[in-house]
């Protein structure tokens, strides 16, 4: 099978990569492109452990094929601090424990981003029905939820 | 060197704080590597073939078309697994359970293995090997395995624990029995007698982390593993047995781990991931996929169960009895005999009796869940005891009080408590505001208990004191929430320097001496007890070098706040030394700076929880929502508060799912009908309210700092709190679990417990 050829705008980089017509955009970005952080829990769109930002809509990258990347703006968590400084989000998780074994968190700090994207004063019920495509088997969620709440408040410039 | 565990009551300045996990940036920006986050030069891709018959006969199994295939450099069957387990039978269970030997077992048991070049070349590889199965009966319902006319899954297999060996085998591969005093005479002074059955159905430990390795196997005989694992050291000794390497030559390597929750310390595909880099030359990575995880890694026990409790009209339980029957899978295991043990760990009983029946059959091989085996019979039992409150009048709280275990207690299952949460946290659970909270319409309040035994074992860790008074401290239990950040706390406090000086690793297995898994609560617990002992003994090698450099007896050094000091009104001069000051030194004053520790941590002292829940039945769907729920447990001393709730809350939720939701479904043909999280489904985040917790701090009196272990009691009361709280609810009470909109509105219909 012929390679795709594809440009892409990922974390703010130009990016080209070549990949078969029926392979992941998770495939590529953890083979090909060596971006690891999105993970595969279940490869039908049912964990959100892949979950990253493309074209400001969270996607699981584990239902978009590669080559539908071709002119899009991809976000994933290798991109989410800026330099040395963590997104407020990253920083909240790790204040409020809210997060275990971690391998879900990239993909709640992405479905969350793109919530406070969006919204920035979420209730605890939007957060809760815009991260129920995120599973986590260890926290509960209750920490998670806390977190994203907080560091909601914190870009709002109001003090935790 | 004597390790003197005894606790001892202390102001904290480390222990008891919340600092960020040392962990927590490389979560957060996706740079923790986890099981499939790691790659060798050369590596391949492997796959496994895993069988669509629940029971079948292999016949025969043609490999030569999957091997011609371009890009494939390995093939391997049980023929290039043999077996070198030597009588051991349950050594010889794990090879089996890892790639079929001559029988298929169950739907998605392991029959071949490829490893190629690519994905593409390895899926095509499977298509091609050529199996004949001759199709068998088979058995997946426990009740049924457990008849004398079901379908055997090992013809050779005779009850165990019962006397005399019995004439025909069986698929009930063992009987164990506990307990104590006469329960017929129990029963006879009893007022008020419940008797029912229950069942609970299959479960998974549902990780997001499907199992994962990298294998590989040098000409010279060494090999090396990646592998996401609750237990390398265990791993690596199973692996060793089963590939016929010696342990030493064999270096297991734990990722990061995503969720095990007892899962992960069982081998699945390792050894078979050995055998295929073994055969190709090169290392190989095998993945399973979720559908493989559900298919083919250990879910808990299917559960039937009957109950009897009596008791008298003042609220004395007078008799208990309990027949447990817990599926297995294909192999014997211990499961029922767990839940035998736990039944009524929770209640101080004059006359108690349980039975447990091990039974085989054609499902995947049982692994531990989460406290193993008591959430079902606590399920059983703490319905049983509600419905028993009631029908004497007495509220189901102060019914629990009145029988609660205590110090110096008998337990059920044998041995007699020392100082012990279940009173304490049942009269926490009393005075809690949750308790007198308002309910609305289709609401109900439910509270049940829970216990597990904890558990302590091998453990050993390093700890080395840098030229900058830093510390590395590597421990060999696997950090499966936050237990890096806990250790890292308790080396601090012992030390006495800050939290920050400290940094704690897991350690591979070629640099550090034997450790047994991260299960049983026992990591926190048991590394913490290490840690202190390894801290204790890089103390007394500071004092030696403070002495050196005092040119003092080392008698006259002693250890406070951090610093040697010199002690006698002789040394009034001598400034104390830190361990900044002394490891700046090291090098002049006899070298690098370290303690270590081997250790049995023995003495993990036993856990209870209580547990308060209210529930929302929509009586036209069967559809049942928690809208509160509380977590009350005993933590001994909760190193780092957040990580204990968050083990709390984790669990609770666990137990949500199983008693609302999460079940394996068989069809006719024995094949798993649900094997993905669309239709196996766990707890998303707008299913749950915020779960808060309660942490009481009863010092375990066998731990210097007084830690108990608390993973895995939260996943014990939920069942039975939800049970309790839906028959408040809306007036039945549901025996089956779990309960689903149909089994509850079947009940709400008049159809007894679904």
């Amino acid at each position: 099978m012929a390679s795709v050829s594809v440009s892409t705008t990922l974390n703010t980089d130009e990016v080209e990569f070549l990949c078969q017509a029926d392979e992941t955009l998770l495939d590529v970005l953890r083979n090909r492109l060596g971006l690891m952080g999105a993970k595969e829990g279940c490869g039908t769109g049912d964990c959100g452990a892949c979950s990253v930002i493309m074209d400001g809509r969270v996607v699981c990258s584990c239902l978009v094929l590669g080559a539908e990347a071709q002119g899009k703006t991809i976000e994933t968590i290798e991109g989410m601090a800026q330099g040395s400084e963590l997104h407020p989000l990253q920083k909240k998780f790790i204040e409020h424990a809210a997060l275990q074994c971690g391998v879900c968190t990239p993909g709640f700090l992405m479905a969350a981003k793109a919530l406070l994207d969006a919204n920035p004063s979420p209730t605890e019920e939007e957060i809760r029905f815009w991260l129920a495509g995120n599973l986590c088997r260890c926290t509960g969620y209750d920490k998670i939820v806390r977190a994203v709440a907080d560091a909601a408040a914190e870009m709002r410039g109001e003090a935790s | 060197m004597s390790f003197d565990a005894e606790f001892r009551n202390q102001q904290f300045k480390s222990v008891g704080s919340r600092p960020l996990r040392p962990d927590g940036i490389d979560k957060v920006t996706g740079r923790a590597r986890y099981g499939a986050d790691f790659n060798m030069p050369g590596q391949l891709v492997g796959r496994v073939l895993r069988s669509p018959h629940a029971h079948a006969r292999i016949v025969r199994i043609d490999t030569s078309r999957a091997e011609a295939v371009k890009g494939v450099k390995a093939v391997v069957t049980a023929a290039d697994l043999p077996d070198l387990t030597n009588g051991d039978a349950e050594l010889l269970h794990i090879l089996d359970n890892c790639m079929a030997r001559t029988k298929a077992l169950y739907d998605g048991h392991a029959v071949a293995a490829v490893a190629a070049i690519d994905a593409k070349a390895a899926r095509e590889a499977l298509k091609l090997i050529e199996i004949e199965y001759e199709v068998l009966p088979h058995v997946v319902d426990v009740d049924a395995a457990a008849q004398s006319d079901a379908p055997l899954i090992d013809e050779t297999l005779f009850t165990g624990g019962v006397e005399p060996k019995p004439a025909k085998p069986s698929n009930v591969a063992n009987r164990s029995e506990f307990g104590h005093g006469d329960v017929d005479a129990g029963f006879a002074q009893a007022d008020v007698i419940v008797e029912r059955s229950f069942r609970t159905e299959q479960a998974h430990q549902g990780y997001i982390e499907p199992h994962a390795c990298v294998a590989s196997c040098n000409p010279d005989g060494t090999a090396d593993m990646w592998v996401c694992t609750q237990g390398h050291f265990v791993y690596r000794q199973i692996c060793a047995d089963l590939l016929g390497l010696e342990v030493s030559k064999l270096r297991v390597t734990s990722s990061e781990i995503g969720g095990g929750f007892g899962g992960k310390t069982h081998v699945w595909a390792e050894p078979v991931a050995l055998a295929l880099s073994r055969k190709a030359g090169r290392p190989v990575k095998l993945v399973m996929s979720r559908d493989e995880v559900f298919r083919a890694s250990g879910p808990t026990s299917a559960t039937s169960i009957d109950v009897k409790i009596g008791a008298r009209k003042d609220g004395t339980i007078t008799a208990a009895v309990a027949h447990l029957r817990y599926t297995n899978g294909p192999y014997p295991g211990m499961w029922a005999e767990l839940g035998a043990m736990t039944s009524f760990a929770c209640y101080d009983l004059e006359n108690v009796k349980t039975v447990g029946y091990e039974v085989l059959v054609n499902r995947p091989k049982v692994a531990a869940y989460r406290a193993p085996s008591a959430p079902m019979a606590a399920f059983a039992v703490e319905s049983a005891i509600d419905e028993l409150a009631g029908k004497i009048g007495m509220d189901p709280v102060a019914f629990r009080i009145r029988n609660a275990a205590k110090e110096g207690t008998k337990s059920s299952y044998g041995p007699v408590y020392g100082p012990i949460g279940i009173g304490p946290t049942l009269e926490a659970a009393q005075s809690h505001p949750h308790m007198s909270a308002p309910l609305g319409p289709n609401q109900g309040r439910g509270m049940a208990c829970g216990f597990w035994f904890n558990f302590g074992g091998q453990t050993c860790t390093d700890l080395n004191v840098n030229a900058d008074g830093t510390v590395t401290l590597a421990v060999g239990t696997v950090d499966v929430g936050g237990s890096r950040a806990s250790l890292s706390l308790i080396a601090a406090e012992e030390l006495g320097i800050a939290y920050d000086d400290v940094k704690a690793v897991v350690a591979d297995t070629a640099t550090l001496g034997y450790n047994d898994m991260t299960d049983g609560s026992r990591g926190t617990f048991s590394s913490s007890m290490a840690t202190i002992s390894a801290a204790r003994n890089a103390i007394d090698v500071m004092r030696h070098r403070a002495a050196l450099t005092w040119d003092i007896p080392v008698e006259d050094v002693v250890w406070e706040d951090g610093h040697a000091k010199a002690r006698g009104e002789n040394y009034g001069n001598l400034a104390p030394l830190s361990v900044k000051d002394i490891a700046a030194e090291s090098g002049k004053t006899g070298g690098p700076i370290a303690g270590h520790s081997e250790l049995v941590a023995d003495g993990a002292g036993v856990s209870f929880a209580t547990h308060i829940c209210d529930v929302e039945v929509d009586p036209e769907t069967g559809a049942t929502r928690i809208i509160r729920y509380t977590v009350i447990q005993d933590a001994g001393k909760a190193v780092h508060p957040s990580y204990v709730e968050g083990q709390y809350q984790g669990g609770a939720a666990q137990g949500i799912g199983w008693a609302l939701n999460e079940e394996y479904i068989y069809g006719e043909d024995g094949r798993l009908q649900n094997p993905g999280f669309l239709d196996y489904r766990i707890p998303v985040c707008s299913d749950l309210p915020m779960i808060d917790t309660q942490i009481l701090e009863i010092p375990n009196p066998n731990h210097p700092y007084g830690v108990r272990g608390v993973g895995e009691t939260s996943i014990v009361p939920p069942l039975a709190a939800i049970g309790n709280a839906i028959s408040n609810a809306v007036g039945v009470r549901m025996s089956h679990i779990p309960m689903s909109p149909p089994r509850i509105r079947a009940a709400l219909d008049g159809g007894a417990g679904s």
